[in-house]
């Protein structure tokens, strides 16, 4: 029973062993020329900002649609499966329709909280 | 239908993928929801009022809305008494425990309503003008000028009650999920919102949102773990898997050690409490009364209905294991509370304490002995009443800059306003258990449970930790009234009609519950046992 789990253990030390591999192979094959843009957080090609410099802060504007677009996310993910429900017309399409009917308006009074509070105006 | 969709379909929807089944209408009996979908509706009109009442008016529209909610709630659950269902497709169980639980956290609730209304209403309120300001800038001073008030307590705290109700009559793993976040989420937020200390405050948010998001991971680690095991997250079917093997397999102990640490997490019994002290110290006092006494009632809810329906074919697994959280629980709210020199983190210890008592009586039993049941249920209702009472106390001693919790400012409280020393005394002493209060005969309820339910050195633990205790309280009561008082010392605000109402309320159940207990103590007797 133990022996089932040797490709278990054989992936392991495939894969530490690729890891371990790759950083030599690196260190010893690739050519070093750094640079200021190597040091950055990320190389894709633009710089990091703003920055908090001095204890600043960071605008966090988007966070609001960020949050909103997941809600509006989640309520379409949850629609699909009881679409598929809903197509086959079982024996309680009233019901279905009145639950997601419920569950979509629910979802909505949080979005007319947030529009009449002003979370979709930018600035 | 395209193939695709029909794979996605056959994933996510058992019995989809075959054409010829069909949805059937999930049977709900809508009476017996009718106290949690009350709750959970009002809490959305309140949303609905931040949106569209002019500001001068949302506070007194929330407040009525929210105890209405409240009171029709409490009706329904009062109207119910008789209903013993599981409903939703087995999702959701409106039994005897349910209604006992759901009609105790309503009714605390109110009290902590009535505090939140109070201190959110006030000239000086509690609550944060604009949570989002930084502490100390002008832009908060400018909200505090223009007389912001966050009226959103008051949906949030409705939305708490929500999950507090769902919470215990949860009869699968996911819906008790759900009732755990429900009434987590919006109690992070609250914590957060005190205007004075508001580091304080804010800090105790983050700590108590960052444990309490991994004490939910814990939750739904282990609930994958027992759906390995029993292919079901429903209480009945784990009980029927459980019932079906003989020994115990490592995922279902494991997997219930997972449940058990988020749910002992939720009541802060040891080793799990790190996080108690600090949110009860940094949270707005109304909101501590209101999760103090709220959170622990519907926590216990379900960790009994977890125990006892689900897993109670693994009881002598997990017994010794409730046995040592309750010693460790008790030691360290006893012991640890001596220490305390601010009064919310004492009665935090305190809290502490009583989570161990409680544990006693859950890990005294032998599945399904009605006695520690309700004894757990009587207990669950007297402490409710007190913490409300004794946080609404709390509220009322003032300094300049708010409420003077450092024990040395309560000096000598007794000669310059008996009235309210001596209230919060009488708390204390139904704290200590000491007669004649309601804390007595919870003590000799839960611990008369765990003696006959073969747990005798708990119960010997649990009454030298009460004496330990008992010595902190009377310390207290010492404090107020054989000190001289400070010259400087802080004023008693004269309660106003919401506060005096919970402290009535709460000196009420505690004095009529310890002269004549027998009635609840009866009512108690015939909520359980719990529907499997």
């Amino acid at each position: 029973m133990v022996f089932s789990y040797v490709p278990v253990l054989a992936l392991f030390l495939l894969a530490g062993g690729f890891a371990v591999f790759s950083i030599i192979a690196g260190r010893l094959s690739g050519p070093r020329r750094y640079n200021r843009a190597k040091y950055d957080a990320y190389e894709c090609g633009i710089e990091p900002t703003p920055q908090p410099i001095g204890g600043g802060r960071f605008p966090v504007k988007y966070y609001l649609t960020a949050m909103l677009f997941i809600v509006f996310d989640i309520e379409i993910i949850f629609l699909y499966p009881w679409a598929v429900a809903f197509a086959q017309k079982g024996g309680a399409t009233v019901f279905l329709f009145v639950e997601m009917v419920l569950f979509i308006v629910t979802v909505f009074i949080a979005y007319v909280y947030v529009w009449r509070r002003g979370g979709l105006e930018w600035d | 239908m395209s193939p695709a969709i029909a794979h996605v379909a056959a994933a996510l929807l058992p019995g989809a993928a075959d054409p010829t089944t069909s949805f059937p209408t999930p049977h709900l009996d809508y009476r017996a929801l009718l106290p949690m979908l009350i709750v959970g509706g009002v809490a959305t009109l309140g949303v609905l009022v931040e949106a569209f009442v002019p500001r001068g008016k949302r506070g007194i529209t929330q407040t009525v809305l929210a105890l209405g909610g409240l009171v029709a709630a409490m009706v329904a659950v009062v109207s119910n008494t008789s209903i013993r269902n599981i409903t939703a497709e087995g999702a959701i169980s409106v039994d005897g425990p349910t209604l006992f639980i759901q009609g105790t956290v309503i009714a605390v609730s109110i009290g902590a309503l009535l505090l939140i209304a109070d201190r959110a209403l006030a000239s000086d309120a509690d609550f944060a003008a604009q949570a989002a300001d930084v502490p100390g800038s002008a832009a908060e001073q400018a909200s505090v000028r223009a007389g912001f008030v966050h009226t959103e307590v008051f949906p949030l705290a409705m939305f708490a009650v929500a999950g507090m109700l769902l919470f215990p009559a949860a009869n699968d793993l996911i819906t008790m999920f759900v009732g755990l976040e429900v009434l987590s989420l919006p109690l992070y937020l609250l914590a957060g919102m005190a205007r004075r200390r508001r580091l304080l405050s804010q800090e105790a948010a983050l700590k108590y949102f960052l444990l309490g998001a991994f004490s939910s991971a814990f939750f739904v680690y282990g609930m994958a773990l027992v759906y390995g095991y029993a292919g079901s997250v429903k209480f009945a079917d784990i009980a029927t898997a459980l019932s079906s093997s003989t020994h115990g397999d490592p995922l279902i102990i494991v997997g219930l050690a997972l449940l058990g640490i988020a749910l002992i997490f939720k009541l802060s019994g040891a080793p799990f409490h790190w996080w108690t002290p600090d949110v009860y110290q940094g949270a707005p006092t109304p909101i501590t009364a209101f999760m103090a006494a709220g959170t622990k009632i519907a926590a216990f809810g379900a960790l009994m209905r977890v125990l006892f329906v689900a897993f109670g074919g693994l009881s002598w697994d997990w017994r010794p294991i409730i046995w040592g959280v309750a010693i460790v629980t008790m030691v360290v709210g006893a012991v640890i509370g001596v220490t305390q020199t601010d009064v919310k983190r004492l009665l935090a210890y305190s809290s502490i304490a009583h989570a161990g008592f409680l544990l006693t009586a859950v890990g005294g039993i032998t599945v399904g002995t009605a006695d520690s049941e309700s004894s757990v249920l009587f207990y669950l209702v007297a402490y409710g009443f007190m913490t409300i009472g004794a946080f609404a106390i709390v509220m009322l001693v003032r300094d300049a800059d708010g409420e003077a919790n450092h024990l040395s400012r309560w000096v000598g409280l007794g000669r310059r306003s008996p009235l309210i020393a001596g209230i919060f005394a009488f708390f204390l002493l139904a704290f200590a258990g000491l007669p004649p209060t309601s804390g007595l005969w919870a003590k000799v309820a839960v611990f008369k449970a765990a003696y006959e339910g073969g747990a005798a050195p708990l119960v010997i633990v649990g009454m030298l930790a009460s004496a330990v205790t008992a010595y902190y309280y009377v310390r207290i009561i010492v404090l107020m009234f054989f000190q001289e008082p400070a010259v400087d010392g802080p004023t008693v605000l004269a309660p106003t009609v919401f506060t005096s109402a919970a402290v009535v309320i709460g000196v009420a159940a505690t004095l009529v519950l310890g002269i004549v207990p027998q009635p609840l103590l009866d009512l108690a007797g015939k909520a359980v046992p719990f529907l499997r």
